[in-house]
């Protein structure tokens, strides 16, 4: 369903500047729409048009059906989360009172406002005791970040416009706030407009990309029709060759990984928690093959764990179940994915799980949890890097503090089968 | 004279010093709070457009730049002589640097951040007055101390128009060539100006959203590595709280 349409819409700016050149857009209801494109292609004017911060010179914008410019200003910007693209928090409020902007707008109780308060800071990892009552200025670029995305999500609005929300973050923590992000549409169906510059991003989050230049649509699909059939050159040159040549993803996983994948192991106890890589590559069900081909290389593996929304484990696919299928455009994940047939509990003794991978002849085994969520992996790689912890390296003895794990190999290689 | 004769006349007319003193600071704080609660609105008002900008700090620079003896005189010619045309001549004369200060700190905010305002809902009320407003009180401040600091000068000469204060012991001088009631006189109004400086300044420091800094003592025991280390902030000085 579409939720919200821009339909012939042009925008010149008072210095005659012609921003926008006939957009027609729809961003459909529960869908995450990710615009991408150079600096000064017109982006942020686009998502600005949804909240009425920009005005069409010509055109309509609708939203359920409806001409904004019938609703007033203020209550459509109330009821739609707005992330700034320049953080935009009021430097004389506290956090509390960033986040609590729009309830208290709202005129939500106070106990309910500081409830969501708390909850929000706690999802992005602002510990609520810690920094409700510190000022902006008292937080790291990237903690700013946060808050301004969370600010955005207080008054649990149904349309959610996020321009450039994550550039100052930690590839990590950048990681983690994409997982969130998409968790949140796809498990409370918002409808999120997403500026980026940041073509893995878009790839990874998006259920729709919509590619702009100089002010024009160049192409809008969904991430698998993009990588399969690029427009035209600007769009190929945009993708990135490397992710186009899905074909030569066959042999990555002979490449070394990058050491951004962050896995780590602990050095005492000897349970699978303490030596699964924790941030194995997964895809989603609904993924599209090409799509699973360019994940599959940007994490530098031959093999995906497939998990729903919630983590939970749903099977795996190999980049042969993949390429045997590439050729079908409709087929997604689901339908080449092979079930999961070993996989071991949380706190299961290593030995267990080193067992399974030998007499099985298994190159990983996943490890779930309680609710078999997929929580990490054991491959033979990490064990094997943790054994020569344990292990004394000849005369050099052990260094202190490379318990962590992370040797010189990158210490996260995925072998997945 | 020397300082011991100057210590000994202020001593023994400290009951007049004092009532003078008062009178002053008087005069001053009336033409400066209605200064005050006219000029800020006026700065406000210059919000509604470059037009309206213009004329308000027109008049407001032209009342500045009359001199305060003729200021004084023709305001007597209408009011007569008296503590109110001296209050009427300062409330004038405060004008222009309030007015001017408060448009400057409401404008200077950045656009950013009326964007992000005008974002999450805020009608042109609220973003003036949760937005704006606080963001421009140091510099609305900033004009309150130059209004101060002007006025507790220009109310020295208050006894020409019949008023009260500290000049009425500066003329008394003049007139009787008495050097010692002079310094009597205008020793406490530099001061008087001098700590109306300091002390507004440090107030207008303090509402600068700049240094905005959480008070409460930082949990330093508690809390794990990591936010220890975002935390690497000064503590603030008690004093400050
Ligand atoms: N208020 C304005 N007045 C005049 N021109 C403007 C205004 N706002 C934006 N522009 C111009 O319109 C074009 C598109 O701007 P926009 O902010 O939408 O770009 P963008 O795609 O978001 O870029 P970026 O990735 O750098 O944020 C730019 O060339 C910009 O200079
Ligand atoms: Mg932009």
């Amino acid at each position: 369903m579409t939720m919200i349409q821009i339909r012939d819409v042009n925008k010149r700016y008072d210095d005659g500047f012609h921003a926008l050149k006939n957009i027609n857009l729809e961003f459909r209801q529960g869908e995450m729409t990710v615009l991408i494109g150079p600096s000064g292609c017109g982006k942020s004017t686009t998502m600005r048009l949804v909240n009425r911060l920009v005005s069409p010179t010509s055109g309509t914008v609708e939203i359920g059906g409806r001409d904004i410019r019938s609703i007033d200003p203020v209550e459509l910007r109330r009821s739609i989360g707005y992330v700034i693209q320049s953080v935009g928090l009021f430097p004389h409020m506290t956090i509390g009172r960033n986040v609590a902007v729009v309830p208290r707008l709202k005129r939500w109780d106070a106990d309910k406002t500081a409830r969501r308060v708390d909850e929000l800071l706690d999802m992005v990892g602002l510990k609520p005791d810690l920094y409700r009552d510190r000022y902006p200025s008292e937080l790291s670029g990237g903690q700013q970040q946060r808050v301004g995305v969370v600010r955005a999500l207080a008054a649990d609005p149904d349309i959610i416009l996020m321009d450039e929300p994550f550039s100052a973050l930690d590839p990590l923590s950048r990681e983690q706030l994409q997982e969130d992000v998409a968790r949140l549409q796809q498990e409370l169906h918002k409808t999120i407009v997403f500026v980026t510059h940041d073509m893995d991003e878009a790839l990874k989050i998006a259920d729709r990309i919509v590619l702009m230049k100089d002010g024009e649509v160049v192409q809008s699909d969904t991430p698998d029709r993009m990588l399969r059939r690029p427009a035209n050159d600007f769009v190929r040159t945009f993708i990135g060759q490397k992710r186009l040549e899905a074909g030569g993803a066959a042999d990555v996983a002979e490449r070394e990984a990058g050491p951004d994948l962050g896995g780590f192991v602990m050095a005492d106890g000897p349970t699978v928690n303490d030596v699964m890589v924790t941030q194995p590559a997964v895809t989603y069900p609904g993924r599209g093959l090409a799509e699973a081909i360019t994940t599959m290389e940007r994490r530098k593996v031959d093999s995906l764990y497939v998990v729903d929304r919630q983590r939970k484990l749903l099977g795996s696919v190999s980049i042969y179940n993949v390429m045997d299928s590439y050729g079908d455009e409709d087929k997604t994940v689901a339908d080449v994915m092979m079930p999961v047939r070993y996989s071991v509990q949380s706190g299961t003794p290593l030995t267990q799980a080193v067992e399974l991978l030998a007499s099985h002849r298994l190159h990983n085994v996943a490890v779930i949890d309680e609710d078999s969520r997929f929580i990490g992996l054991i491959t033979r790689g990490s064990v094997v890097r943790h054994l020569a912890e344990k292990l004394p390296h000849g005369d050099n003895g052990e260094e202190p503090g490379s318990s962590t794990g992370l040797g010189p190999q990158g210490g996260n290689r995925e072998e997945h089968s | 004279m020397t300082f011991a004769d100057f210590a000994d006349y202020f001593w023994r007319n400290r009951g007049l010093m004092g009532e003078y003193f008062l009178q002053h600071v008087q005069m001053v704080a009336a033409g400066v709070g209605l200064a005050l609660l006219a000029g800020v609105p006026l700065g406000i008002l210059c919000m509604r457009g470059r037009w309206t900008a213009r004329l308000v700090l027109a008049v407001t620079g032209i009342l500045q730049v009359v001199p305060s003896l003729a200021m004084l005189v023709l305001l007597m010619l209408w009011m007569g002589l008296g503590n109110a045309t001296v209050m009427a001549g300062l409330f004038l004369y405060s004008l222009n640097p309030i007015v001017r200060n408060t448009y400057v700190g409401l404008q200077q905010v950045s656009g950013s951040l009326i964007d992000a305002a005008r974002g999450v809902g805020m009608s042109r009320w609220q973003q003036l007055w949760r937005v704006r407003v606080p963001l421009a009180l140091p510099y609305m401040m900033t004009g309150l101390r130059v209004a101060a600091v002007i006025a507790i000068g220009v109310a020295t000469i208050a006894p020409l128009v019949g008023g009260d204060g500290l000049g009425r012991e500066v003329y008394a001088g003049i007139n009787g060539q008495n050097s010692l009631r002079i310094y009597s006189g205008a020793l406490p109004a530099a001061l008087l100006a001098i700590v109306a400086d300091i002390g507004l300044g440090a107030l207008q420091r303090r509402l600068d959203p700049a240094a905005a800094r959480s008070r409460r003592p930082r949990a330093g025991g508690g809390a794990s590595g990591k936010d220890g280390a975002d935390a690497a902030v000064p503590p603030v000085p008690k004093a400050q709280g």
